[in-house]
């Protein structure tokens, strides 16, 4: 047999030590974390709830509405009808809308977190070149990872769902928006500075709405993440239609895994025919000939 | 138009670009080559030694090839770019001692700019891009709104303030571009290649507006081109600019009939001469005496310090007689015997040569130029014409 690797350092006391260390925190901060997360766990409950309460027409209405509003197309509008229209009849409707509540707040809070970081790397070549590294590890790193210690420290719930399914799919808004804001046409951003103004009104006016059809891919790349997160989120408490599939295995149950499956699959075809036909009509929108 | 005041004066700007501009300061001002720089320090020479003076109320063309350093050059006038060393002056205090806070109230109130393609902002219609400036800087929108719709007539676009920058054409899009440069009412317009993105016939007409513009107005315009005819055309004073040195700064026909250097005459080679010089620029000084009063007493001293003289009747110039018809003593007989004399051939000092021509013809010897119609300010004869329009070797 070969040489084995030499042992260098001791990993079994490093590991100890990160693991006392992390327990530390989970012993100490575990509780004013979970307090802390409680106004948003909150704010996904009861988003789940209305959404399930909500008559299933009117949200199969409101969701064609809003297809619509976005491409100007009555096909698209009819597809996410129909679509959502087999959802319910294959008795799928309330854990997709489960599904729906903990995409879209764990994509808000994706957006709100991620726009200003974006906004912060584009200012400055450094923090570009600090966090792109930081994203690519984000990206790479097995979902699993990151399921343990948040775990530890909330237990499994919706809030370790929900958090590892922010940190999963908030790369791509973070990523998009500072390459929106980099490849703002310089003559504009000069131009406006020549105008005198000052660097927020230049980020509003100009880099911010300039920007917004790479930032919008970004979003939707970010949703499109967030939905393939509930599957793995449902191991540890997420509910919805990734418990579904989660069951079927468990049961081995084929015809529950395929109609859960078939719901995710809706899902992301309807929310990326939004964002993205919103996305090209922006795009059209703001394209200048030069 | 220009009351001769000093508007903008530049002094001895130098720019580099480079890890660490002012360490290799010492090595620009001893004259070291740009080649040279860039291979012993990785630094590059943006600006070298320019000083300007530019007066309030002219247009004032920068020319120079890409690479030149002129759209660098310009963008220190309001510090989009910040020089490595030297002084901007503007009515007299240093532009790069502003604060942050004083940069900007200089940018919304005393200087605007027009850039080379547009730049204007695609999300916003017409009137909202005209009245940025104002926007930004906080005037009210009923305010605002009033003295956009004022720019946008002024530039020829009523009707269009709803539209959006990309439905209309290029040289619609600069007009808002001048007419969002214009709402501020700052004194000084920089502008950037402004009509270098446009067609040619609609560059003609973008100059034509411009220069009607600046009649009007009065602004301290410097304005940066590639284009040779648009600098002589649009330009009091014209500098050029090589490699960011200055190689000659004068109005138009002096750049053209006494080039500094063999740069600008290579550059002004292939202009036609007799669209751009003015007769007046090349005639030599004359004076004027009633005819009645015309003897040979009278006018040879005259003659002595000028190179002719203008015999004047009922206020308007009948003859004219030049030194050489006068040398050898002849004087006394042309004189005396006036109905030889050949009339005068008159051409307004801003006519260009080539408008000269036909007069030309008509006349043997000299032309009498003048202004308000018959003033005489001078006389050009036809070999002064013609070496005018011979290019000159330096």
């Amino acid at each position: 047999m070969s040489d084995p690797f030499p042992e260098l350092i001791d990993t079994r006391s490093l590991r100890i030590a990160i693991d006392d260390g992390f327990n530390w925190i989970v012993a100490h901060y575990g509780e004013p974390l979970e307090i802390a997360f409680l106004p948003i766990l909150r704010m996904l409950i009861a988003t789940e709830d209305f959404l399930q309460w909500l008559p299933w027409y009117v949200v199969l209405i409101a969701l064609s509405a809003l297809t619509y509003l976005a491409s100007r197309s009555w096909k698209t509008a009819a597809g996410t009808a129909v679509m959502l229209f087999v959802i319910g009849v294959i008795g799928i409707w309330e854990p997709a809308m489960a599904t729906v509540a903990l995409m879209l707040i764990s994509t808000l809070l994706a957006v709100v977190i991620g726009i200003p970081i974006g906004v912060t790397m584009s200012r400055s070549n450094t923090m570009q070149s600090v966090a792109l590294p930081v994203l690519d590890i984000m990206q790479t790193m097995p979902i699993f990872v990151y399921l343990i210690p948040f775990v530890m420290l909330f237990g499994p719930g919706k809030i370790p769902a929900l958090l590892a399914t922010i940190v999963f799919a908030i790369p791509p808004v973070i990523r998009l928006t500072n390459l929106g804001i980099r490849h703002v046409d310089a003559e504009v951003t000069e131009a406006v500075t020549a105008f005198g103004a000052t660097p927020r009104q230049r980020l509003f006016t100009a880099q911010i709405p300039l920007a917004m059809p790479t930032i919008m891919a970004g979003i939707n790349q970010t949703t499109m993440m967030a939905l393939s997160m509930v599957v793995i989120a449902s191991m540890i408490g997420a509910g919805g239609l990734g418990y579904q599939v989660l069951q079927g295995i468990q049961r081995l149950e084929v015809s529950r895994g395929l109609f859960a499956g078939l719901g995710i699959v809706f899902l992301a075809i309807i929310f990326d025919r939004i964002a993205q036909s919103y996305g090209r009509r922006m795009q059209q929108h703001l394209n200048i000939e030069s | 138009m220009a009351n001769g005041e000093t508007k903008i004066a530049v002094r001895n700007i130098y720019k580099v670009f480079g890890p660490d501009p002012r360490a290799v300061m010492d090595q620009v001002r001893a004259g070291v080559s740009k080649t040279e720089l860039l291979e012993k320090t990785g630094h590059v020479i943006g600006i070298r030694d320019v000083s300007l003076d530019i007066k309030a109320g002219e247009t004032f063309v920068v020319m120079g090839l890409s690479g030149s350093g002129k759209s660098t050059l310009i963008r220190h006038f309001n510090r989009l770019i910040e020089p490595t060393a030297g002084q901007i002056l503007v009515d007299g205090s240093d532009v790069l001692e502003l604060s942050a806070g004083a940069l900007r109230d200089f940018r919304r109130h005393k200087v605007s700019m027009v850039f080379q393609r547009f730049a204007l902002l695609p999300h916003k219609t017409v009137l909202e891009n005209v009245i940025y400036g104002l926007a930004i800087g906080g005037t009210g929108k009923a305010q605002a709104r009033d003295k956009g719709m004022e720019q946008i007539e002024l530039v020829g676009l009523a009707g269009f303030e709803n539209q959006y920058p990309k439905q209309l054409s290029g040289g619609m899009q600069q007009r808002v571009g001048l007419a969002r440069a214009l709402a501020t009412e700052s004194e000084i317009l920089l502008m950037d290649e402004a009509f270098s993105a446009l067609d040619p016939l609609i560059r003609n007409d973008m100059q034509d507006q411009l220069k009607d513009l600046q009649a009007r107005l009065h602004k301290t315009i410097v304005f940066i081109t590639h284009d040779l005819d648009e600098a002589l055309r649009l330009g009091d004073h014209i500098a050029i600019l090589k490699d960011g040195e200055l190689r000659q700064v004068g109005t138009g026909p002096e750049i053209l009939l006494d080039p500094a250097d063999d740069y600008v005459d290579r550059f002004v080679r292939d202009v036609n001469r007799a669209r751009v010089v003015t007769v007046g620029s090349i005639a030599q000084p004359v004076s004027s005496i009633a005819a009645g009063e015309a003897s040979v007493e009278t006018l040879r001293p005259l003659l002595e310090e000028s190179a002719a003289v203008v015999l004047m009747e009922e206020g308007r110039p009948r003859f004219v007689i030049t030194r050489e018809m006068a040398a050898d003593g002849r004087l006394g007989g042309l004189l005396d015997n006036t109905v030889t004399l050949p009339g005068v051939v008159c051409v307004d000092e801003l006519a260009m040569l080539e408008e000269s021509f036909p007069s030309l013809t008509g006349s043997n010897d000299a032309i009498v130029v003048t202004k308000a119609d018959s003033i005489p300010v001078g006389v050009v004869a036809r070999k002064t014409i013609l070496n005018a329009m011979i290019r000159h070797r330096a």
